[in-house]
This record gives structure tokens, sequence and C-alpha cells, in this order.
């Protein structure tokens, strides 16, 4: 056997990302179009790293202010009063709300900074080639994934409470700049995630495979 | 009559139109014929690869139509009021986005107004298009188009968390004022629901393959050496 375990590429072959479809590029090229949906066919997503790379970097500088800054101003007659996302946790902390403000701390701290460390590990393990825990590397890439997303949760939160606490002159709840960081450490890493290719994973695998089948 | 033909960038498709790739991991395989609701995955990556729904099409769209009356009354309705000193306050799921545009957030207030209102009507809509064109033979080319965009809409969309954020500023604002929650948290609690069931009755491959294609595809040509390689 000349191959251990036959991918497309070995062969070839561009698999749509859109539709399924196995299709074979024009002699010599790099890219094409699927004949079933129109869609733009590559071997591997175009750039993967650099672009996974530049969104992650990106994701993790907007994590500082995101977490120093504070996402509300709260506004009473006593004088105003802002707080972090750290602080929401305390304070939604109470014999009632605990599930609530486990919720958010996951939501708004872990989810966050375990994308960026797990995109970074799967970054840095592709580059180095590393052909070690492909299944479990398959398996942390569809956790961030599946998980990214919940992040948003802080901002419905700081949305919906300033949206809903108008009371002036009483009180009045109002969207701080760590919103935005925080939002903006959200939607990067989800393009972070998109951009990476899970068969990068495996390609190492399967040079090696040849090599030594 | 196409306009483009393979010539002009369009791939050649393989002759053996069961022989897939894993997107996960690109390994090259045969895809079994399956028994409606049964499912394969990936032997090497474990991902699922595809899973025949039984009555795709008909389910989907009852449960699309469903989708469409919630999306109105979550959208119409009013989500949370609040009760407090004599005053009253009340917001919508747009309320949420206009009050962060209006405090200068307007980046924060285009991403909640997008992940909150826009991509769930895009999800809907593009699925109830897809469904009410598939029913129809062939399937029009159109709707390969609207379903390669669909999965961006899905991914955006975010009724469920929302939902979450939605609770917890309820609790927080229950401290000092009484909330009431409108009809519009009822219609998003059951659109996450209906949501789900889409995804659990819809067949993507079932309406792939019947789609029309952007390419004639030629049938002689250079078929593939690949059927022998594999087998």
């Amino acid at each position: 056997m000349s191959l251990g375990v036959p991918t497309a590429m070995q062969h070839g072959l561009q698999s749509c990302e859109g539709c399924g479809l196995l299709s074979r590029p024009a002699a010599g090229a790099e890219e094409g179009l699927c004949p079933r949906c129109d869609g733009e066919l590559t071997f591997r997503k175009r750039d993967s790293l650099q672009r996974t790379w530049a969104y992650l970097i990106a994701a993790a500088v907007c994590y500082i202010p995101a977490n120093v800054l504070p996402v509300l101003t709260t506004t009473t007659a006593a004088g105003s009063e802002s707080d972090t996302i750290l602080q929401g946790v305390v304070l939604l902390w109470s014999p009632t709300g605990w599930p609530l403000s486990l919720i958010v701390l996951f939501a708004s701290i872990m989810i966050p900074s375990a994308k960026i460390l797990a995109l970074g590990y799967l970054l840095v393990t592709v580059q180095r080639g590393s052909v070690e825990n492909n299944e479990q590397r398959i398996r942390l890439y569809r956790l961030v994934e599946l998980i990214g997303r919940w992040s948003m949760v802080d901002v419905f939160v700081g949305a919906f409470t300033a949206a809903l606490v108008q009371l002036q002159p009483l009180m009045s709840v109002s969207p701080a700049p760590g919103l935005f960081f925080f939002a903006a450490v959200v939607v990067l890493t989800m393009l972070a995630a998109e951009s990476f290719d899970p068969r990068l994973i495996w390609d190492a695998a399967s040079v090696r495979e040849v090599r030594h089948g | 009559m196409n306009a483009r033909s393979s010539a002009e960038g369009h791939n050649q498709p393989v002759a053996d139109r069961s022989l897939i790739a894993c997107l996960h991991c690109d390994l090259l395989q045969r895809l079994p014929e399956l028994a409606p609701g049964a499912s394969a995955r990936c032997p090497r990556c474990n991902k699922e690869l595809w899973r025949h729904r039984e009555d795709s099409l008909n389910r989907t769209l009852a449960l699309s139509l469903a989708a469409v009356v919630l999306y109105v009354i979550a959208n119409a309705a009013p989500m949370l009021s609040l009760n407090a000193v004599g005053h009253h306050a009340s917001t919508t799921v747009f309320g949420g986005a206009l009050e962060l545009w209006r405090d200068g957030r307007e980046i924060v207030a285009g991403l909640v107004l997008w992940t909150a209102v826009v991509a769930p009507g895009l999800q809907i809509a593009l699925m109830l298009a897809v469904v009410l064109g598939a029913h129809r033979d062939p399937v029009p080319r159109w709707v390969g188009t609207l379903l390669r965009h669909h999965p961006t809409a899905r991914t955006w969309s975010m009724i469920e968390v929302m939902l979450v954020g939605v609770l917890v500023a309820l609790i927080k604002i229950a401290d000092y004022a009484t909330v009431i929650p409108g009809r519009a948290l009822f219609a998003l609690g059951t659109l996450v629901f209906v949501f789900a069931g889409i995804q659990a009755t819809f067949d993507a491959r079932d309406v792939w393959e019947r789609v029309e294609w952007a390419a004639r595809p030629q049938p002689s040509a250079a078929a593939d050496r690949l059927t022998e390689a594999t087998s």
C-alpha cells in the first residue's frame, strides 16, 4: 500500500464546504468552483493559520480592556457606579440568583479565555506538525465551535438592562466602554474558530504515514 | 443550457456520487445508503457525515411556518416591562439594540440587532424558501444558492443565548423593581425549541441531491482514476 490514509487532497480532490460534493479542479489548479452549488473550492481553507492567528491575537488584545473596563454604569440620585464583568458576577450572587451568577461566570469569563487558549494550542500543535492526540484535538475544536456563542450572554444582559432601567431621575443604567471590547472578543474568537481548518490537524499524520507506510 | 461550463473554472465532479471526503479530517470514503433515521459517522474523526431524516421537507416546512409566527410575535410584542415607584417602562427585542445605539454604542447595537433580530429572521426566511423550493421538481438553482448561505445565518442567530441574557437581566432588575415578562419572552422561549426541531428534521443532503447544478457535469471527461485507488 502506497497510501496509509486516503485523503481527498492526496487524490487531488476538493470537497465543497457548502454542499459536500467531491470534485476535481482543472489540472494544476489550486482553486476551483463547485459545479453543483457554485461555491469557491480550495484544498484547505485559504491562509487558515495566518487568519486564525490574526483574529486570535486581536481577541487576546481586546480581552484585557473587556475585563478591566466597566461594562455598565448605574446612575442614581446618590451618584454613579460602574461595574466590570466580574463585579456583575459577584453582584448577582445571592441565595436565589447563584445559578445565573455561575452561568455568567462561565459564559463571560471562562469561555472566552478557554477559547483563546484552545485555539492557540491547536494553532501551535498544527504548526509543529504534531501527530499526537488528533482525536482529542478535533474534539477540542468542535467544543470551541459549539460553546463560543454563549459568551454573547453578557452583551445581551447589558443591552436589555440598559434598555429597561431608564427611570430618570431616580435611576438609569447605560452601557460602558468595556461592553464594546467584550463584544469584540466574542466576535473575533468566533471568526478565529471559523478561519481554522480542522483538516490541518490530520495533515501531518497523513504525510508521515505516506513516508513510512 | 448553462451559461458557465467546467471550462470556466468549475471543477469536474467525481463519477461515483457516493464518494465523499470528511470536512473535518479530509478522509476519503464511501457514504453508505442509509435507512431513514440512520446516520453515518467518519471512521477517523467521528464527525457525523449524514443523518437521513424522515419526511424531512414536510416536517421542516411545518416547523418553519411555526417559526415565522413566533418570530413576528417575538419582535412585535413587549419582552420585559418594569414597575418601580410609579414608573412604568417596557422594552422589545429591538428596543435593546436601540438603547445601545442611543447611548453611543453603535457597533454593539449593530451586533445585538444582527444576532437577535436579523440573523434569526434570515435563518427562518432562508429555510422556508429552501423547503418551499425543494418541493418542486427539479429543485431550482436558487434553492442551492440560498441553502449555501443558511449555515452563516445559523451561526450568528443567537436567540437561545439572548434568552439566557434576558433572564439574567430580569433577575438583576428584580432586586429593586417589579419585572413582568412579556409575551415576546414566551414566543422566544418556544422559538428556541422550534429552531432545535428544524435542525433535527432538515436534511440538507436530500435537497443537494436533487438541486439543479451550477454547471452541467460532463459525463465522460477524465472521470477519475480514483475509484480504483480507494476500492
